[in-house]
């Protein structure tokens, strides 16, 4: 029998590794999964490479691990959120990398890295300091910059709803990073406010396929 | 001579708007035009985070926390709106769905490049966000500026001062004096608010500029 739910925190977090590269969904707060982030605290994985939307805010969740000097390079398009002052900090005193990636070529290469592909031509960036020391092509007359697919470690993910299967709903504007960093991990977590039967998800509107979910826990 | 206030800024820049368009407004001052269409034109406004459909500000009482806009604020949806995951909101931005994209901007050159992302100051780290996925990728791309800095600096130039967001983008700009479309012969001066002329307009641009032959006054019914 296939049941991907944990009881606890601790559980789903079992047996990420130092080092490793953590997608976290959300964009600002909304989709952020807030429980399994501060859990990674205890967790005590560190020497991490955080792929999100933002940096953190405030003192809770990434900017908790921030502080707490877990985090060695964050990609992301927009570090400066609300109250980002844990990672402004880390980045005066130097003690994190910034890799600034235009907000959906980074979702894109993590699409890229879940369909299996080994990099996509974009224009976006063209002629900028972004898409310095990047390879440049001419197609059909317009110039793109290769971009490498963005694979994640872990996924640590937010939904609605989910059944033992993995099927996932999310809410409204919750869904944003959600779908995209669940395939694109190799272990991909998610904390839900409802675990339902299999079969009351109408499969016409589940959003995230339980293939590309490995451990529930519900907060 | 009057500048335009920022709100009156935003009600020039809707008129333009066409009925049954799909607009996505940057953050800051770009926002107020939703403000301001004008009755009876039905607008899709698409926000980066997975919006289609985008409503008015929500009453304290009406604010889910699951429904955000760009700038992170409190959001609505119209009936007729959808949601949708990060990729397919890159996609209608990065494949040419998006009819007109309005963003702020730090300078914008003659030939139409756009600087919005960084002014490199070492004290802040810098953030793009969505910006350079608009700029490229929109049918066409507006801009609002205030027409100099605060120091009285312009912010129309020759080339940006600032890191590019990117190369030859911006197709129509607004700012607080005057109307300019961007034109393979250079920059055009559409409309200039009231007792302004040319040379006092030249005066504050460091981008040469052309008069259109049909130029008119900047009027703002607001």
């Amino acid at each position: 029998m296939i049941n991907k739910q944990v009881a606890e925190l601790a559980a789903a977090l079992d047996g990420i590794k130092d080092g490793s590269t953590v997608l976290l969904g959300g964009f600002g707060a909304v989709g952020q999964p807030d429980e399994l982030i501060d859990a990674m605290l205890e967790q005590g994985a560190t020497d991490l490479t955080v792929v999100a939307n933002n940096a953190g805010t405030g003192t809770r969740g990434l900017a908790g691990l921030i502080a707490a000097g877990r985090v060695r390079k964050i990609i992301c398009s927009y570090p400066r959120s609300d109250d980002p002052r844990a990672f402004d900090a880390a980045y005066k005193a130097g003690r994190i990398e910034l890799e600034l990636t235009p907000q959906g070529t980074l979702s894109e290469r993590m699409r890229c890295a879940a369909a299996g592909l080994g990099g996509f031509y974009s224009p976006v960036a063209v002629g900028t300091q972004l898409a310095r020391d990047k390879e440049m092509r001419e197609i059909d007359g317009r110039r793109y910059v290769l971009e490498r697919p963005l694979k994640g470690d872990v996924a640590l993910l937010k939904a609605q709803r989910a059944d033992r299967w993995g099927n996932l709903t999310y809410r409204k504007s919750a869904r944003n990073f959600n779908p995209v960093m669940a395939m694109a991990a190799g272990l991909s977590i998610v904390q839900v406010k409802e675990m339902v039967e299999l079969g009351a998800i109408d499969p016409e509107c589940v959003h995230t396929p339980g293939i590309f979910i490995d451990r529930i826990v519900v907060i | 001579m009057t500048p335009l206030s920022r709100p009156q800024m935003a009600w020039r820049a809707a008129q333009d708007l066409s009925d049954g368009g799909y607009v996505n407004l940057g953050i800051g001052l770009p926002t107020l035009v939703a403000d301001h269409i004008p009755a009876g034109r039905e607008l899709v406004f698409h926000s980066e985070n997975g919006i289609l459909g985008l409503g008015r500000a929500p009453a304290p009482n009406e604010v889910d926390p699951d429904l955000i806009n760009a700038g992170k604020g409190a959001a609505s949806l119209l009936p007729g709106g959808a949601f949708f995951h990060h990729n397919d909101a890159f996609l209608m931005i990065r494949g040419g769905h998006i009819d007109v994209a309005l963003m702020g901007a730090f300078e914008v050159s003659e030939r139409g490049d756009l600087a919005n992302w960084t002014t490199e100051d070492p004290n802040f780290p810098p953030g793009v966000g969505g910006a350079m996925d608009l700029a490229v990728g929109a049918k066409e791309v507006r801009v609002l500026l205030e027409h100099t800095t605060r120091n009285g600096e312009p912010r129309i130039r020759k080339q940006c001062r600032y890191p590019l967001t990117a190369e030859r983008c911006v197709r129509r700009i607004y700012t607080n004096l005057c109307v300019i479309d961007v034109t393979p012969e250079g920059l055009l001066v559409r409309e200039m608010v009231e007792g302004m002329d040319l040379d006092g307009l030249q005066g504050l641009t460091e981008a040469r500029l052309k008069l259109a032959n049909d130029w008119q006054p900047l009027k703002v019914s607001l």
